[in-house]
């Protein structure tokens, strides 16, 4: 299968130190990569390069064949590039129906309308509405994001993931922090996506369980640089990610 | 019907609603309701500054863009109107022609100050606002061939809405139907129509990205909104409005110049009313502009009134009245207002909203 996403010697340095090394990678639809590694491995700057949060020192990003390393973020997400963050990143005094309903309005292309009330668009809300739904927040739509708990943050970051309806899904450890009952409800939502079989999904993510499991591949970055690629258990059972990363995190 | 001319936007309060209803009918019946010259002007002040307030609202309560070159877009709008009529006489079409250049103007300037601007953090563009007003301000001053410098310009307004012109010989329900009536009414009605248009961008799909914008920026991108345009748009379209209130004032008033719609003490009123109407409300802006004016221009009487009350009184009686006595007003204008952002930091509205939510939750 052609991959949809791939990056090709991406690479950025700060000062002297380079926190993402020449890593070229494709990505096919249809499957849940995983990424692993030890904290500043370098897996956050390498979503933040992927999805233009971060300019490259070098290398580029290729969403079907289309070159992408020159869009500023806002145009990679219009082109089928989405994102959730590590740390919960919402609108804290809008509603939590709005900070979804305003990512279902980006996607419809609806921003630049001056004009119309956008309470009338009947059809943003119930999308909108069935996303809540989905992350089991529906309840919780008049309240401010702000006031929501931890775990429904992080749930509402993922809903607004959702209702952008990228091709690309890229989560960033969205069960971290997250109470053991209600890790299930996300982990679902992804098994759904994987299910539909035409999405491509990477996902960082610590913990081992859980990879196991959704992964169809996973790649391991160490210190920045790409060094192992491929079946869950072939990679995990490679010396370099024994040492370089389970060794250290296994009993975390 | 009404959901619609108000974009669905209610005022989401009792209190607030009445209040509105007070100002709103107040202004429409002013001149029947407080004759007199003075009492005209100060509505007339309030009809100006509610366009100008909100415009201001849409730049720094729904966007959060913190600019100090709001009183120049005023001001161009008034020298606009200023200059054409000064120029090419009394006509309409020199007002169209004033009006037309003054925005042209705002829009250009607002769309190369906010393109090459925005993008740095909102404290170097406050700083570089300031700068940029500062200069106009000079700039205007330092013109006087063709803005009359500080002494500003006198000119004559189409014959209609001059002083002079009389509708009818008998007076009205107390009112003499004179141009100044006339010109009152076209104030009411642009503002009206003006307030409106700002509600209805506020609340269309467009709003809703500035407010996204507002509270969080980076987000907001990723979200696939590019906030560049989204800002230059805002900052654009609150210098548009802007000029128009600066337009409106040069017509009330027959005259500009840089102390009536370019001064730097304005820029710090429309902040006040902005604060104490409620930031990103909207219908702050009614409520800011009308308690702040009609403060600004009552309270010397009412310092009068009561310095003469307590003069009579033994011991403190000299010491009160000296402190009541009206040179101080605006010592005391100055307390007030520091004690209503201090006890009403979301605004006259945002309080009133919260409290018919219950005081639970934010408006």
């Amino acid at each position: 299968m052609t991959p949809s996403l791939e990056t090709r010697n991406l690479t950025i340095r700060f000062g002297g130190h380079v926190a993402v090394d020449s890593v070229s990678c494709a990505f096919v639809p249809g499957t849940l990569t995983a990424i692993v590694g030890p904290n500043g491995a370098g897996k956050t700057t390498y979503f933040n390069l992927i999805s233009g949060q971060l300019k490259a020192s070098a290398g580029e990003v290729f969403l079907h064949g289309e070159d992408l390393s020159s869009l500023p973020a806002p145009l990679r997400t219009r082109r089928g590039l989405g994102r959730a963050f590590q740390l919960t990143n919402l609108f804290p005094n809008l509603t939590v129906m709005e900070n979804v309903r305003l990512a279902v309005q980006s996607r419809a292309r609806l921003g630049l309308n001056l004009w119309s009330i956008w309470s009338n668009h009947r059809e943003l809300l119930g999308k909108a509405e069935e996303v809540l739904e989905m992350v089991a927040l529906a309840d919780k739509r008049d309240v401010a994001a702000s006031a929501l708990p931890h775990g429904d943050q992080r749930k509402l970051e993922v809903a607004i993931l959702i209702a952008l309806e990228p091709e690309v899904f890229m989560f960033d450890e969205p069960t971290a922090g997250m109470s053991v009952d209600e890790v299930p409800v996300i982990l679902d939502l992804i098994r759904k996506l994987k299910a539909e079989r035409d999405k491509t999904i990477l996902l960082v993510e610590h913990k081992m369980d859980v990879v196991r499991e959704l992964a169809d591949r996973i790649i391991v970055l160490h210190n920045g640089a790409l060094v192992a690629d491929g079946e869950p258990e072939a990679v995990i059972a490679s010396p370099v990610v024994q040492e370089a990363y389970l060794g250290v995190e296994v009993k975390a | 019907m009404l959901r619609s001319v108000l974009s669905n936007d209610f005022p989401r309060s009792r209190v607030l609603t009445a209040l509105l209803v007070v100002i709103v009918l107040g202004l429409a019946f002013a001149p029947f309701l407080f004759p007199g010259a003075k009492s005209l002007s100060v509505a007339a002040k309030i009809l100006v500054f509610i366009v100008l307030v909100a415009s201001y609202d849409l730049l720094l309560g729904y966007t959060g863009i913190v600019s100090f070159a709001h009183t120049m877009f005023f001001g161009i709008g008034a020298y606009g109107i200023a200059i054409a009529l000064a120029r090419l006489g009394p006509t309409w079409g020199a007002v169209a022609v004033g009006v037309v250049t003054g925005l042209a103007v705002s829009l250009v300037l607002s769309f190369v100050i906010g393109l090459f601007s925005l993008r740095v953090k909102a404290i170097f563009y406050a700083m570089i606002t300031l700068a940029v007003a500062a200069a106009f301000q000079t700039l205007a001053s330092q013109l006087s061939d063709f803005t009359g410098g500080e002494d500003g310009l006198t000119f004559k307004v189409p014959e209609m809405l001059s002083p002079g012109f009389s509708l009818a010989e008998e007076p009205f329900l107390g009112a003499s139907l004179d141009g100044k009536l006339i010109s009152y009414y076209l104030l009411f009605f642009v503002a009206v129509a003006l307030f409106l248009v700002m509600l209805r961008i506020v609340n269309s799909p467009f709003g809703r990205v500035l407010q996204a914008i507002r509270e969080n920026d980076f987000r907001a991108e990723a979200l696939g909104y590019r906030t560049v345009i989204y800002r230059t748009l805002s900052n654009v379209l609150g210098a548009g409005f802007a000029t128009l209130a600066g337009a409106m004032l040069a017509l009330w008033l027959r005259y500009n110049g840089p102390d009536t719609s370019l001064s730097f003490e304005i820029m710090l009123d429309i902040l006040l009313m902005v604060v104490i109407g409620g930031m990103g409300t909207m219908y702050g802006a009614i409520v800011g502009s009308t308690v702040f004016i009609l403060t600004q221009s009552y309270l010397q009487d009412l310092m009068k009134l009561a310095s003469g009350g307590v003069a009579h009184l033994p011991a403190v009686g000299g010491f009160l009245s000296a402190l009541l006595s009206p040179d101080r007003w605006l010592l005391w204008l100055g307390v007030l207002f520091v004690l209503s952002v201090y006890y009403f930091p979301t605004g006259i509205v945002g309080k009133l909203r919260t409290r018919a939510l219950g005081g639970t939750r934010r408006a």
